[in-house]
């Protein structure tokens, strides 16, 4: 058996190798990366992205509607701006995992040794994660309307709150980052990480109004950040979002990503994956 | 290490071939000492060294979830190619390295010998100076070791430097112009595989025979060649210590003018284990029997 039959002494292109990858090259071609691995796994991607919204929000509609609102067509107005986030915030989980995935497997140590700009491993599937958030909104929204959900801040507001989601959704997958980055395993991340979400989730305002609960839990319901978030969602939704509701809603993400960021990056570029 | 060479690295599990490995690829910083790539300070200069090397690490560095040629167009991209060249580049190496049936196949699908190929093959996207391949074929099986073989022999051809690293010292001795043989992060001998194997000594001849004739086969060899003979648990088989395969060739043409009825026999290499009690302990040879 010959294995390289076709190859004598030298391939063709080494003779014109490109200068050297711009930071920006190598963001899209992480990105494409991300793409392409999607595409692979086309079917899982769907499942989670398209049906898992709709079937949340079916759930929590017609489970808790009619003891929480009277009905679940009254109660949907209140739901839909939290569900969208409690929709978004489980999938930024996978950012880490991916990463824990690339460290594991042994890429990561190619990557770490190939002369292009190191972050661009990290940012690129955040990025192409974008997509897949923007997704799973629009199915949890276009169910929504369907089930009776009116945005009062019309297309504007609505437009204002999904983006306002997603910048939400990237500075909170630093943190599954962080995760990733220090994981041993990509199943350690996974628990983890729905182990620090649920909590984050249902003791927030998203399913209940926090005006609702004793005072003592109100304190807490009110200071969890995914309770402030909601609060600027529901705000930019309905059209009657107050400057300070938007500019806590934008702090807590930047606070997010200014801490989280630097910290997943320097842990990647410090890293050494000891076989 | 000399410019168009291979150079291996010996040694058992844990002697520190991969940390060296990982330091010289700027994946580990030492904890003391320098080491230069092309004149170039591994630390000090990471990027322009990560420039001149390419790792192929002890395990596959591919993406699962991509199919063989999108691997290699992920990293020709990051090496700056152009999504049209980046395609043309990989299509080109999957068609050398033998991977044309499986090249949208996702990796996860991949048997262990494919793996190493497209790991080899995504190495040389862009020509190294030096290329680093630590135990390239450590749990595959003889065919596809072979096949490794030829496409590092293929490297070599292209005036590749390569770093091996093995835990064989057949592989090493196939394919090396130079070998260290290092143990717990120490070098205990340098040389090529000829100086190393002479020193080391001996290859063993082992030959099974019809009856037991042990005293007489000691006897005939002690007086002939003066070589000494040892009796393996099996009764009927007996090994001598020879030191060129030539000796091995008149030892069992006297066997047979002797008329002693040979079954079969082999000739084999020092092990590595041999060549570990053989460089580390002196009194080898006694230990043995």
């Amino acid at each position: 058996m010959n294995v390289t039959k076709n190859v004598n002494g030298s391939l063709d292109f080494w003779n014109s190798p490109p200068k050297s990858t711009s930071a920006l090259k190598a963001i899209s071609t992480f990105m494409w990366r991300a793409a392409q691995n999607t595409k692979n796994n086309l079917a899982g991607y769907v499942m989670e992205a398209v049906l898992s919204p709709v079937i949340t929000l079916l759930i929590f509609s017609f489970l808790f509607g009619g003891a929480i609102a009277g009905s679940t067509h009254e109660y949907i107005q209140f739901l839909l701006p939290g569900i969208l986030i409690l929709t978004v915030v489980p999938l930024t989980v996978y950012s880490g995992t991916s990463l824990c995935l690339d460290i594991t497997k042994g890429v990561f140590n190619r990557f770490r040794t190939m002369p292009f700009w190191q972050p661009a491993a990290i940012l690129g599937p955040l990025i192409t994660d974008g997509i897949r958030y923007t997704i799973a909104l629009l199915s949890a929204l276009a169910t929504g309307l369907l089930l009776g959900f009116r945005p009062e801040g019309g297309v504007l507001g609505t437009v204002l709150a999904i983006l306002f989601i997603i910048f939400f959704a990237f500075s909170v997958s630093w943190i599954f980052s962080t995760i990733g980055v220090l994981a041993k395993r990509p199943e350690t991340v996974s628990g983890t990480s729905m182990m620090l979400i649920y909590p984050f989730l249902f003791a927030s305002n998203i399913l209940v109004d926090s005006a609702t609960m004793p005072k003592w839990i109100q304190i807490i319901v009110d200071l969890n950040p995914i309770s402030m978030v909601t609060v600027t969602v529901r705000g930019l939704i309905s059209g009657a979002a107050t400057i300070s509701e938007i500019s806590a809603g934008i702090a807590i993400c930047v606070l997010f990503i200014i801490i989280f960021a630097p910290i997943t990056v320097y842990l990647y570029l410090s890293k050494n994956n000891k076989a | 290490m000399n410019k168009g060479e291979l150079h291996a690295l010996l040694g058992p599990n844990g002697a520190g071939k991969t940390t060296i490995i990982h330091m010289l690829s700027t994946l580990l910083k030492p904890d003391e000492g320098t080491a230069f790539i092309g004149g170039m300070d591994v630390v000090k200069n990471a990027k322009d060294v990560r420039k001149r090397i390419s790792l192929t690490g002890q395990f596959a560095a591919l993406d699962e979830g991509l199919s063989g040629l999108q691997n290699l167009m992920l990293i020709a991209k990051l090496h700056g190619y152009s999504n049209k060249q980046a395609r043309l580049i990989a299509h080109e190496l999957i068609q050398s390295f033998d991977l044309l049936d499986a090249k949208n196949r996702m990796v996860v699908n991949y048997s262990g010998g494919m793996r190493r190929r497209l790991d080899i093959a995504a190495s040389i996207v862009r020509q190294p100076d030096l290329i680093f391949l630590d135990e390239p074929t450590t749990g595959l099986d003889p065919q596809s070791r072979i096949q490794v073989w030829e496409v590092i022999r293929m490297l070599l051809k292209m005036n590749t430097t390569v770093l091996l690293t093995t835990q064989y010292l057949e592989e090493a001795d196939q394919l090396a112009d130079r070998i260290t043989v290092i143990d717990k992060g120490a070098i205990i001998a340098e040389g090529t595989p000829n100086q190393l194997k002479t020193s080391i000594g001996k290859k063993t001849l082992s030959i099974r025979t019809r009856h037991c004739e042990y005293k007489r086969i000691r006897g005939i060899l002690a007086r002939q060649h003066a070589l000494n003979v040892f009796q393996d648990e099996d009764p009927l088989v007996f090994r001598i210590p020879v030191t060129q395969s030539r000796l091995a060739n008149d030892v069992i043409h006297t066997l047979l003018k002797n008329d002693i009825s040979i079954e079969g026999f082999t000739l084999d290499e020092p092990s590595l284990d041999e060549v570990f009690l053989a460089l580390t302990d002196a009194t080898y040879g006694e230990a043995k029997k």
